[in-house]
Formats: structure tokens, C-alpha cells, sequence
């Protein structure tokens, strides 16, 4: 019997877990994919709103202008790459110019501070890499970068750090209240807690609709992202936008908080929540859209691309709270799409309290600050480097050679709480294979050291959970499978 | 720095082919210090997956494994006393030649070398940079490390399989994997030629059955988490797909082997001067870099076709680092090279005439295939020789010999151009 279940293990359920832990009282996450961070958290723009863009007086102004204020703090505190690095929302003519005065009159009136309206000349002079044929650009020095999935991880981290438990690979096939308790089915048995809070993301329509007899309709949207080696310095220091459509917030062109530049996304509207294959139409449709930003754009840099899907309800705005029409206790943060990374510290901070007082649990009585994340041995000095190898000879091993990824920083991501199980998570973790070879030469290492770590054989080690399984079978297995068939 | 720098002669970077030969090369030559630093924890590089022979036929004029065509020169290695450290990756190299590495055993670690050798080979091309659209499902690979898993740990990625790209890793790894009992149900090459050599495409698609897919390339993966097929299209002559031609393949496995690209970080690190065409150092006749005393040779210069030709330009390298150890400095009139119509990536891109050249060989692919063409050699502009080719083909690296005889008939010009011709120039 837990006090609060939360379901879905993206940003917005990780940040809800680590409010709660702040109080005395069990809490459980349960994530449907083999790791945090597998939806939308992964797979978006990285981007932290400053909060111009949602209509003034909707759940989504309100919580992203809230979110974007605690970010710089959260992130530093957690220890996640983040850089407050501006953006421009660029345009290229009268009537985009219209779009951008609207923008600016309604972050002004959301509380964004210090937007400007600029002209090319000093568009140009802010970022020469820009299209001259650009008119004006709506200047938002409050913009930042974040490295999303790892906000996501860091935050699971901080509330598993206090006492928060994670269940991986739990989708929750039925969801119903009875005798004061919710009931939450899934393959690992049926979890009971006095509340739920359904932060599934793409698939939180589905549970909303089994608990409340006010239904909602979600329509997953795609979107599509060319991501470029770091090793090629992004052409821009801040979040270069265009003006932002029916479907988004327009194509951007940015640095990561890593150094990489990413360009994306596309949007469209999609059947299945799950499917994040790439199409040659989304990824055509991006080259040419950023190339309208960036005019000497060129895909000789291109290391992957990737798609995500954006939980979109058609009313337009977030639903957070208590669920209308539902029993007792039940909570949804539902339809976060952009800016829900951005909203995230805020959804969970607020959701959070509001839980905590409704259950009545306590403060805890020592909410411990979360543990020091390793410095990447990329990042360190000559000195920290030899004073590593010194105390940790696996510093001395670079398991990933395109970001020098170790293999103390490997084995450091399998056996902490909320470690990684697959080559991805190892990724998302470590930044091993996110380099120029994607893998190529480090992931048979990976593989063997999340063997050794977690007693798997290679056989049973997948790149992202399920059946995708690395390796098919040893080679007198299938040769004898292959002589046996004939 | 804190830590207190190594004093060596000359420090060769990688114990793969090149490695090895430019540190016998450079050991023969007399240099008192030399050490070599390898990541892996074995010497040989990527010769010791390559179990297939076929190695050594214009060196040691025999057939060897690539682990045999490695063991001859770690082996002379040893017998020369050359110090080999294996678990040493290199993290830097500067501009005067300081270079930092790691390894489990030593820490960190600082060396200062007159002359170095950059011989770190070449990573595989990823699916990423093809930017093939569909899903990011297990059972996508290169095929190097599809040959890692296979030859070097035991195991099978997979049971049925299409390989996307005809260069020379994915055309052994289709001969291998069905010796092992995989299904390749098809080779599929985006140009309307092979990348490999054509001994290859006989011994190990023709005589398995494999059918080879010309001007076709995959245009979807699908899979939500393991690979369950691919859709593979016929190009036009833009390389685009035409609508129409889609067929449709049922394996679990996608192996690729789409290029090979030199892998320089460390170059550029170092100031190194990179060529946009072959992607590794522009190098003098000596495989001297724009850096004065760092060398370059093997695939991290420009990737090649045989090892021989690697081992043979490694050896110079090697030579020639040790002179510059040594303190004696080449000098003379430097001749650019450059490439003409139908000739890629010429290599070296200049040459320093000292009157001690000996024969220079100019090693290029050309940009297609050219049957019964001719190779001609230009100074400023004038022909000075042309030789008939009966075929060129970007899967075989060529070479245009110069002797002593044409480098004295080049001697007064500015630049030297290859280009492939319809008639004989000269």
C-alpha cells in the first residue's frame, strides 16, 4: 500500500515524485518503458520557454512562465547541463512581423521579462549566420537550453535519493478506486495507494478516460529532429525560431546544452502514441524549413535523427489538478505537450503540494539534497583527470572514444538507483555512442560491462527493453538453428 | 602541467597495420626512443577481425588471415624490442608535439615527442548519417561491428539480413554470416557500382547467391524494437528514390557498410591541416603533415583498399618521423599536387623536391568507373606522361608511379595534375 502512485516516468511524473518526496509517505512511480525519460522526454527540443508563446491566462502561460523562473536554480542544484542561451523568433516579412508584435504583446502580458522587437541589422549583428534576407525577430534573452532527458533522470535520481521507488517495465493496464483505495493493474501485480497521478504523457488520455466520466480526446503529434556532431560548432549561440504556426512553435535551429546542434522539429498529427519512426517527408520538410534560418546549413555533420510524439489535446490546454468526475484522490497532469518541459518543476511543485495536503503528509523530517552526479571526465581539467585516474583506475578505460566517455562513468550510471539496464539507457546516462560512430565501437564494451554489473548474459542485454535484444544467439546456436531448418 | 611530460624520440599513435610498420620503419632507422600507445588491449587494429584471408599478396606475394598479416609485424615488433603499450588511449595532441593519455594502469599520462605518427585508422560511417528514415529499432549495424560480435565474441547479430552498401567489411560480413547460417537476402548499393574490391563481390555475394541491388538504397526501417524489415527502393541518377520501385524485405538484421571516414579528432587537435576530399592530413611525399613533425599514414590519411599499400606508405612514415627526430629536416622546392578531371583525393597533395625523392607514388580513386582510359600526369598544364588503364574503379585505389625520370620532367613546374583522359596526352 503506497500513499501516492505516480504513473508515467517522464519529466513531468519525475518532478512530481521528487516534490513528493519531500514528504513523509511512500510513494511509487511506474513507468511503462524499460527506463525514465523513454517519451516525449526524451525526444523534444530541449528547449526552456521563456513563456511568450502560450495564450495569457491558460494553464500552459501560467506554468511555463512559472517553470522557466525555476529552471537556472533546479538545474544547477541537480547538476544538469543547462545554458541560458537567448533565442530569436525570426521573420521574414509583414506579416510575420504582425505575428512577432503579437508574441511580444503576449509575453509581456504572461510576465516575460525583457523581449524586445529588432531589426535585421541587428539580428545580423547578433547572429551572422542568419538568412539576410530576414526583416525582424522578437529578441528573448530569457530562453535557455537543458538537456531534457537528463532533467528527467536527475530529478527521478533526487527522489529516488529520498525514498521515492521506480517500477520499470509497469504499464498500467487498468486503473479503478474501490473501498477508498486506487488500484493500479500492471504485469508486476496490482499496486494499491490512497492517490494516483496520471503523468503518462502520450498516453495519458487513455487512464484519464478509464477513471472520469469527462473524457478527453488526445492526438499524438509528431515531430521530427536532425541532430549535428558536436565537434561542428553550432552556427548560433541562441535558439534561432521562426514564427510559430498552428502546429507549433516553428522550426528551430539551436545549440543543445551539450554543444550539438539540433534543428527540428516538424509536426504532424499521427494515429499510433508509439510511433516514432522518422519519415523522409518530416525530415525534407525540416532541411528545408532551416535552411530558410540557416542558409549555409549543411548536412555533412548530421549524426542522427530521431523523432518524438507531443501528448496534444484538441481542447489546447493543459489539464492539471484533481481529475473532474472521477472518484477521490486522483490527480493528472494531462496533455503536456510544449511547453511541458519548460512547465515541468512547476506542474510537479504545485501538483505536488497540493497532494501532500490533501493526504495530509507531513514534511519529512530530512529531505536529503540530491547526490553530486559524476563530472564527466569530458569535461574535466588535465588535473582532474590524473587525480581521477588516481582514485578510480577505470577512469583510466575510455569505453566511448568519440565522447570520451569512461568506463568508471559506465559502471557509476548501471549501479546507481534508477540505473541503466540497456545500451540507450547507458546513453542517455553516460553520453557513450552519442558520438560520430553512434556506437559503433563502444557498444560491444557497453554491452559487457552492463553484463558484468547486472549478471545478464550479451544474449539478454537490449538496446532500449522489450525484444530489442542486441544479439540473436551464439554462433554455434544459429548454425545449428540454420541446419536443423534444412 | 603537474604531471612530468615523457621524453621519446618518436610516438606512434595506434598498433593497427600502420602503426606497426612506421614504428619498425622508424626503429630500423635507429632512433633511440619510440613507443607506440594502443587503445585496444592487444596490438594488430582491426586486422584481428578480419579472419578472412587475402592479406599480403603484394607484400609477403602469399594469402594470409588478417590476424597472421598482424602477428608478422607484432612479432617483428617484439623481436626489435619496440615498446608497445596496449589500454592507452590518447585524449590530446598539441601543435609541438605534447600528447596526453590514460590507460587503467598509469593514470593519466604526459609524453613529449620530436616526432609523431598519427596512425588511428577510420570509424564506419553510422546509420545516423545517412539519416535513413523509420524507426530506431535494434539489429541496425556496421558491418565492422557486426564483425567485432561475430569473430571476435561468438555471436550472431542476427538470422536474416540485408546489408546496405557494397564496400569491402559488408561484402565479407555477407559471406560470413552465411557460412555462420544467417539468410542474406540481398546486397543493396546506392551507385550503380560497387565500392568493393570485385574479387570480393564474386567470392562472397556471386557464389553464395546473393543478389546484388545496383542504384537502389533503403528507404525504411521498420521495427518498433527489434528490426522486422526494411524497404529498399531503385534510385534514380540523383540518387533519389523513384516512387514505384519499393520492395519490401523481411529480416531482422540491416547491416551497413556505407564508408569509411578517417578518424581525425586528435589531428584536428593538433592543428593538423585536414583535406575536404579525403578527410585525412594534407602530407608531403613524406606523409608529413602541415604540422611540422607529426606524420600521418594508413586509413587515418585516407581510407585504402589493400593493407599492403598501407603498410608500404606506413613504412615511410615511420622513416621519415625518425629523420625528423633526429634532426634532419627536408628541404627543397615544394610542388603542389593536385586533382584533375576524374581523379579524387590524390595523396600526398604536395611534394618537397630534395633530389632524394626516390619514387613518389600518387595514390587516388577515381569518381567513377573508366574502362580503357588513360591516366595522364600533368606539369603546370603540359603532359608529360599517359598510360592506359584498362578499368578504374572507385573500389580499388589507384597509384601513378612517379619515378626519378618524371619528377625531373615536373621539376620546374608549380603544381602537378592527375587526370583521367579518353586519349593518350602524350
Amino acid at each position: 500500500m503506497y500513499d501516492v502512485l505516480i504513473i508515467g516516468g517522464g519529466v513531468v511524473g519525475c518532478a512530481v515524485a521528487r516534490k513528493l518526496s519531500q514528504y513523509a509517505g511512500n510513494i511509487a512511480l511506474l513507468e511503462a518503458a524499460e527506463d525514465i525519460a523513454d517519451g516525449a522526454s526524451k525526444a523534444n527540443s530541449g528547449i526552456v520557454h521563456a513563456g511568450y508563446d502560450a495564450l495569457p491566462g491558460t494553464k500552459k502561460a501560467y506554468y511555463n512562465v512559472k517553470g522557466a523562473r525555476m529552471y537556472g536554480k533546479l538545474a544547477r542544484e541537480l547538476g544538469v547541463p543547462y545554458a541560458q542561451n537567448g533565442a530569436l523568433v525570426i521573420g521574414f516579412s509583414e506579416d510575420d512581423r504582425k505575428i512577432l508584435e503579437k508574441l511580444y504583446a503576449q509575453g509581456r502580458e504572461n510576465g516575460v521579462e525583457g523581449l524586445r522587437l529588432i531589426g535585421r541589422e541587428e539580428i545580423l549583428r547578433l547572429e551572422s549566420e542568419t538568412n539576410p534576407e530576414v526583416l525582424c525577430a522578437l529578441d528573448v534573452p530569457g530562453s535557455a537550453v537543458v538537456s531534457p532527458y537528463e532533467m528527467t533522470l536527475a530529478l527521478a535520481y533526487h527522489a529516488a535519493e529520498n525514498g521515492a521507488e521506480f517500477f520499470l517495465d509497469c504499464p498500467v493496464g487498468r486503473l479503478w478506486a474501490e473501498k477508498g483505495k486506487w488500484h493500479a493493474e500492471t504485469p508486476r501485480g496490482v499496486f494499491e495507494a490512497r492517490a494516483v497521478v496520471n503523468c503518462a504523457g502520450a498516453g495519458s488520455a487513455v487512464l484519464h478516460n478509464m477513471i472520469s466520466d469527462e473524457k478527453v480526446e488526445l492526438i499524438p503529434r509528431r515531430g521530427e529532429y536532425y541532430l549535428l556532431d558536436a565537434t561542428v560548432k553550432c552556427p548560433f549561440t541562441r535558439t534561432m525560431f521562426q514564427c510559430p504556426g498552428k502546429m507549433g512553435k516553428g522550426v528551430l535551429v539551436t545549440p543543445t546544452a551539450h554543444g550539438n546542434t539540433l534543428m527540428g522539429p516538424s509536426a504532424e498529427d499521427i494515429p499510433d502514441a508509439l510511433d516514432t519512426a522518422t519519415t523522409r517527408k518530416g525530415l525534407d520538410f525540416v532541411m528545408e524549413k532551416c535552411r530558410l534560418t540557416w542558409p549555409k546549413m549543411s548536412t555533412r555533420a548530421v549524426i542522427t535523427t530521431f523523432a518524438g510524439v507531443r501528448a496534444h489535446l484538441t481542447s489546447g490546454d493543459f489539464v492539471i489538478g484533481p481529475v473532474h468526475s472521477a472518484p477521490d484522490g486522483a490527480y493528472e497532469a494531462v496533455g503536456i505537450e510544449s511547453p511541458g518541459l519548460t512547465a515541468a518543476p512547476a506542474i510537479g511543485e504545485e501538483l505536488g503540494e497540493m497532494i501532500a495536503e490533501d493526504l495530509k503528509m507531513p514534511n519529512r523530517r530530512i529531505f536529503k539534497a540530491p547526490v553530486k552526479l559524476l563530472k564527466p571526465f569530458a569535461a574535466m581539467t588535465e588535473e582532474e583527470r590524473a587525480a581521477a585516474c588516481r582514485e578510480n583506475p577505470e577512469y583510466g578505460r575510455i569505453v566511448c572514444r568519440c565522447e570520451v566517455v569512461t568506463e568508471a562513468e559506465i559502471r557509476d550510471a548501471v549501479r546507481r538507483p534508477v540505473g541503466a539496464r540497456s545500451i540507450d539507457g547507458v546513453k542517455r546516462r553516460t553520453r557513450a555512442g552519442m558520438g560520430r560512430c553512434q556506437g559503433g565501437f563502444c557498444s560491444p564494451r557497453v554491452m559487457e560491462i552492463l553484463c558484468e554489473e547486472t549478471g545478464l548474459s550479451p544474449l539478454e542485454i537490449t538496446k532500449c527493453g522489450g525484444e530489442s535484444r542486441l544479439l540473436a544467439g551464439t554462433l554455434t546456436d544459429i548454425a545449428k538453428e540454420a541446419r536443423d531448418h534444412e | 602541467m603537474s604531471e612530468k611530460a615523457i621524453q621519446v624520440d618518436v610516438l606512434v599513435i595506434g598498433a593497427g597495420p600502420a602503426g606497426l610498420a612506421a614504428a619498425i620503419a622508424a626503429k630500423k632507422q635507429g632512433v633511440d626512443s619510440l613507443i607506440v600507445l594502443e587503445r585496444e588491449d592487444q596490438p594488430g587494429g582491426i586486422l584481428r577481425q578480419c579472419i578472412h584471408n587475402g592479406f599480403g599478396l603484394h607484400r609477403f606475394k602469399e594469402e594470409l588471415t588478417g590476424p597472421e598479416y598482424a602477428r608478422r609485424d607484432i612479432d617483428a615488433a617484439r623481436e626489435m624490442r619496440i615498446d608497445i603499450r596496449t589500454g592507452v588511449t590518447v585524449l590530446s595532441v598539441s601543435r609541438d608535439r605534447r600528447i596526453t593519455a590514460v590507460s587503467r594502469e598509469n593514470g593519466l599520462q604526459v609524453f613529449q615527442a620530436k616526432a609523431v605518427v598519427l596512425a588511428m585508422g577510420c570509424r564506419e560511417r553510422p546509420r545516423g548519417a545517412l539519416a535513413i528514415p523509420g524507426t530506431r529499432c535494434a539489429g541496425i549495424y556496421s558491418a565492422g561491428t557486426a564483425q567485432k560480435f561475430v569473430n571476435l565474441e561468438g555471436f550472431m547479430p542476427g538470422r536474416r539480413v540485408v546489408i546496405l552498401g557494397s564496400g569491402d567489411i559488408g561484402l565479407i560480413m555477407a559471406r560470413r554470416m552465411t557460412l555462420q547460417g544467417a539468410k542474406v537476402l540481398a546486397c543493396v548499393e546506392l551507385m550503380p557500382y560497387s565500392s568493393g574490391l570485385n574479387r570480393n563481390i564474386v567470392q562472397c555475394l556471386q557464389d553464395y547467391g546473393i543478389p546484388l541491388y545496383l542504384s537502389h538504397t533503403v528507404v525504411d526501417i521498420h521495427g518498433r524494437e527489434r528490426l522486422t524489415g526494411v524497404t529498399v527502393a531503385k534510385v534514380d541518377e540523383n540518387r533519389k528514390p523513384i516512387p514505384g520501385t519499393e520492395m519490401e524485405f523481411d529480416c531482422d538484421t540491416l547491416l551497413l557498410s556505407v564508408g569509411l571516414i578517417p578518424e581525425n579528432e586528435l589531428s584536428v587537435g593538433a592543428g593538423v591541416q585536414l583535406s575536404p576530399v579525403t578527410s585525412g592530413a594534407v602530407v608531403t611525399d613524406s606523409l608529413e603533415t602541415s604540422v611540422p613533425g607529426i606524420f600521418a599514414c594508413g586509413n587515418v590519411l585516407h581510407v585504402h583498399d589493400l593493407v599492403d599499400h598501407v603498410s608500404s606508405e606506413s613504412f615511410r612514415a615511420g622513416e621519415a618521423a625518425a629523420r625528423y627526430a633526429m634532426g634532419l629536416r627536408r628541404t627543397g622546392k615544394e610542388i603542389a599536387v593536385r586533382d584533375g578531371r576524374g581523379v579524387r583525393g590524390t595523396v600526398p597533395q604536395k611534394i618537397v623536391l630534395d633530389g632524394e625523392n626516390g619514387e613518389v607514388s600518387l595514390m587516388f580513386r577515381p569518381d567513377r568507373v573508366y574502362r580503357d582510359h588513360y591516366l595522364t600526369v600533368y606539369a603546370d598544364g603540359k603532359a608529360v606522361s599517359s598510360v592506359k588503364k584498362m578499368i578504374l574503379t572507385p573500389g580499388e585505389m589507384a597509384v601513378q608511379p612517379l619515378n626519378e625520370k618524371l619528377l625531373a620532367a615536373c621539376a620546374g613546374a608549380k603544381e602537378i595534375t592527375l587526370a583521367v583522359t579518353e586519349e593518350k596526352a602524350v
